[in-house]
């Protein structure tokens, strides 16, 4: 994607049509089909069937009485569905993640977006201090980043209340500010990749178009907007539908940081209350039903995504 | 056709196919008299004592069975990790233990599972099983059905600090209202300390004061549960619990998310003044700044003089269903529980013995124990004995209901009806 894009985007800049004669098209129909069978083999059993086992599971009654119990499976329609929808509770927690996995996307994006355009204007020097922080931050697991971030912000002994004086502030107490502060984890542990990705993408867009565009009167801003960001639009959406659905999915950072959903159940994300209605409590149907809804929801978001793209620029 | 029905035609096709969602077999137990027993136990903070102990009954108990081996596994604690171990051991009986211990507010969920041998009649042939008290009996006890030995029991009283308590001139409290008085007067003397450490996720520290105002979580007749969390008597006990959570005596921003685990980290650091904390925490206690400086007395009820009803906390030992050697593993469990072991595992981990006689010998032995014995006699109590439990104590129930009312996020009445309503739910499922 990164090395492909550019050229083609280039072209779409300079408003040149691409002369290149369209490639001869060698073997019959079939072929892009036995093409996919390797990927095929592999994608199918990793997704399909555990997908298929999803779908399944949350059309049946089962639960640890069905596992190991004896009791007989039982097919119960679109109950578990019924159920989920009727409960407020669901409600409240689908839009209270739906606000927050938005507002860490825009943080993570407009974080990650500025530390690589920083990068493409320090020295060599600062930019691999800059890489290395960043990949650590990458590369620590989400359960040692929380712990790590809720030791600096105990209620009693932490780094954080200390060093501001604050006394025993409690951090995670407040529903906003436990959600600030398990927003910021989770935009610490994922603005690495839209950092790196976006700045691979800034390093290939090709020098004398900049040039040109300084050469026709253009500041560095406009450059960067009618230039830069254009060229870059196929990276911004990968990392946009990424950061969407690493975002919709977390669930380490809220359990650990506030203790399981947070003082009555106020910070309570999809996914860590799908663990605690339904794995849990051993009711997997319900489960699997909250999964379902979840891969809707995720699907929707990013085909109206990808579309919104596509009709503002007839392709990718 | 509709679609409902193709769907139904479809799923059942899919199920007869093989496609289903895997189920184990609930193997019916075979009965080997030799071979390797399996057993796992819980693990402990430090359970070198423990396994010592269980060196010492496994070399008596091979001794007596010719060609038995004992094979031990210690089990994590918490109560995640707890149950997944454990719904790996159902799901898979060829990997499954003999015999297990647990905490005995899982063995309703247990038993649901299809997972646990029916021991009364085992327990009911067992010589020492008249010395055991019928309330810690009831708690292993499900649909009429033993299917838990029981091994230890807890009990949670008052831990106050003695120092502060002189200092100030106060009196241990023995009743709702000096109690509060006392934790008034602790923080404010010392204001960096919880006059009493309270946790608005700490149900087992809340439930004595519902129970003392004469609520309970819910009532029983023929078998069926309700929810009785709204009643009136179940209400006043919330509100004398959250009382507790006030600026003056432990602010909602430092105790409502508290756990009981985190009140006895409180505790034993010296940040406050009293907790409502179990007889075997003295270690941990003992382990911290506060060590020779607390005592322990029942937690009162609101009534003078009165102690308020505590939990009937405890370890049960149950075979499961799938056991291959059900008589051994019975046998191995009543030499755990015998007069004999249950005294070296109160010396060993601090647990207090379910036989009345071994009780005796371990409180004339132990003045400490005294006050725990103490609740223990007035009477215990335990949360509802039904599968529907475990799914209640998964969904947080009873905490978010602590929680919203501590922390003013809804009032008393709000709270507890909408409890009753997620309770009904799962007692009706």
């Amino acid at each position: 994607m990164v090395s492909t894009a550019p050229p083609a985007a280039v072209d779409a800049v300079r408003g040149r049509r691409s002369t290149a004669p369209p490639r001869r098209r060698r073997g019959g129909r079939w072929t892009p089909l036995w093409l996919l069978l390797p990927a095929a083999a592999v994608m199918l059993p990793l997704f399909a069937y555990p997908l298929y086992q999803l779908g399944l599971l949350s059309v049946l009654d089962f639960g640890q009485e069905q596992v190991s119990g004896g009791v007989p499976t039982r097919y119960v329609g679109l109950d578990n569905y019924r159920t989920l929808l009727a409960s407020p509770k669901f409600w409240d927690v689908l839009v209270q993640t739906v606000v927050f996995a938005a507002g860490c996307v825009g943080a993570t994006l407009l974080v990650g977006g500025l530390l690589a355009v920083l990068m493409t204007r320090v020295w060599a020097a600062v930019r691999v201090v800059l890489s290395f922080s960043a990949l650590a931050a990458w590369a620590a697991p989400a359960m040692t980043g929380s712990t790590v971030w809720m030791f600096l912000f105990d209620t009693n002994l932490g780094l954080v209340n200390h060093a501001l004086g604050l006394g025993p502030h409690n951090w995670t107490y407040g529903k906003l500010s436990a959600f600030a502060l398990v927003g910021a984890v989770v935009v610490w542990h994922s603005f690495p990749f839209v950092m790196i990705t976006l700045y691979a993408g800034m390093q290939s867009v090709p020098g004398e178009v900049l040039e040109a565009a300084t050469l026709d009167g253009a500041s560095a801003l406009t450059a960067f907007r009618r230039v830069t960001l254009p060229l870059l639009r196929p990276l911004v959406t990968i990392v946009v539908i990424q950061s969407v659905i690493w975002d919709f999915k977390v669930f380490t950072q809220v359990y650990v940081m506030t203790g399981g959903g947070g003082i009555a159940g106020q910070n309570l994300v999809l996914n860590v209350y799908a663990y605690e209605q339904a794995f849990a409590a051993s009711d997997y149907s319900l489960g699997a039903a909250i999964g379902v809804v979840m891969s809707l929801v995720l699907l929707v978001l990013t085909v109206v995504y990808v579309r919104a793209l596509h009709r503002r620029d007839g392709r990718l | 056709m509709n679609i409902a029905r193709w769907a139904a035609i479809a799923v059942t096709a899919a199920l007869t196919a093989g496609c289903a969602p895997s189920t184990a077999d609930p193997t019916t137990s075979a009965d080997a008299k030799t071979g390797t027993l399996t057993v796992w136990l819980y693990d402990e903070a430090d359970r070198s004592p423990k396994e010592k102990v269980l060196a010492d009954a496994v070399h008596e108990f091979t001794g007596q069975h010719k060609d038995v081996k004992v094979e031990i596994s210690y089990i994590p604690t918490d109560p995640g990790p707890r149950a997944e171990k454990m719904k790996g051991a159902f799901n898979d009986p060829a990997s499954a233990p003999d015999l297990a211990e647990f905490g005995n507010t899982d063995l309703a969920g247990y038993v649901a599972a299809g997972a646990m041998a029916d021991l009364t009649s085992a327990i009911g042939s067992w010589d020492a099983a008249k010395d055991l008290p019928q309330d810690v009996k009831d708690a292993a006890t499900v649909n009429g059905k033993m299917y838990g030995l029981p091994w230890w029991v807890g009990v949670r009283a008052l831990y106050y600090r003695t120092d502060v308590f002189t200092e100030l001139g106060i009196t241990p409290p023995t009743s709702y209202a000096q109690l509060v008085d006392a934790a008034r007067k602790v923080r404010k003397a010392k204001p960096k300390m919880l006059g009493i450490a309270v946790g608005g996720k700490y149900v087992f520290g809340a439930l004595p004061f519902i129970w003392d105002a004469g609520g309970d979580l819910a009532t029983e007749s023929g078998g069926k549960y309700k929810a009785a969390i709204a009643s009136d008597a179940s209400k006043a006990g919330v509100k004398n619990y959250a009382a507790l959570f006030a600026g003056d005596i432990c602010p909602p921003e430092q105790c409502a998310d508290l756990t009981g685990g985190k009140t006895v980290d409180a505790f034993a650091a010296g940040l406050a003044g009293m907790a409502i904390l179990p007889n075997s925490s003295r270690g941990k206690v003992d382990a911290g700044a506060t060590k020779g400086k607390y005592g322990v007395v029942p937690l009162p009820g609101a009534k003078p003089g009165s102690i308020a009803p505590a939990f009937a906390g405890g370890n049960d030992l149950g075979v499961l269903k799938s056991a291959k050697h059900r008589t051994l593993a019975i046998a191995f469990a009543e030499l755990l529980a015998s007069k004999k072991y249950q005294l070296a595992m109160y010396d060993a981990m601090g647990n207090l013995p379910t036989l009345s006689g071994a009780r005796g010998a371990v409180v004339t032995k132990d003045k400490f124990l005294a006050p725990f014995v103490n609740t223990m006699s007035a009477g215990t109590r335990f949360v509802p004995n039904t599968p529907a439990w475990t799914t209640i104590d998964a969904q947080t129930v009873v905490p978010t209901m602590l929680q919203k009312v501590v922390a003013h996020k809804a009032t008393v009445d709000a709270a507890t009806a909408e409890a009753e309503t997620a309770m009904n739910a799962a007692f009706g499922g």
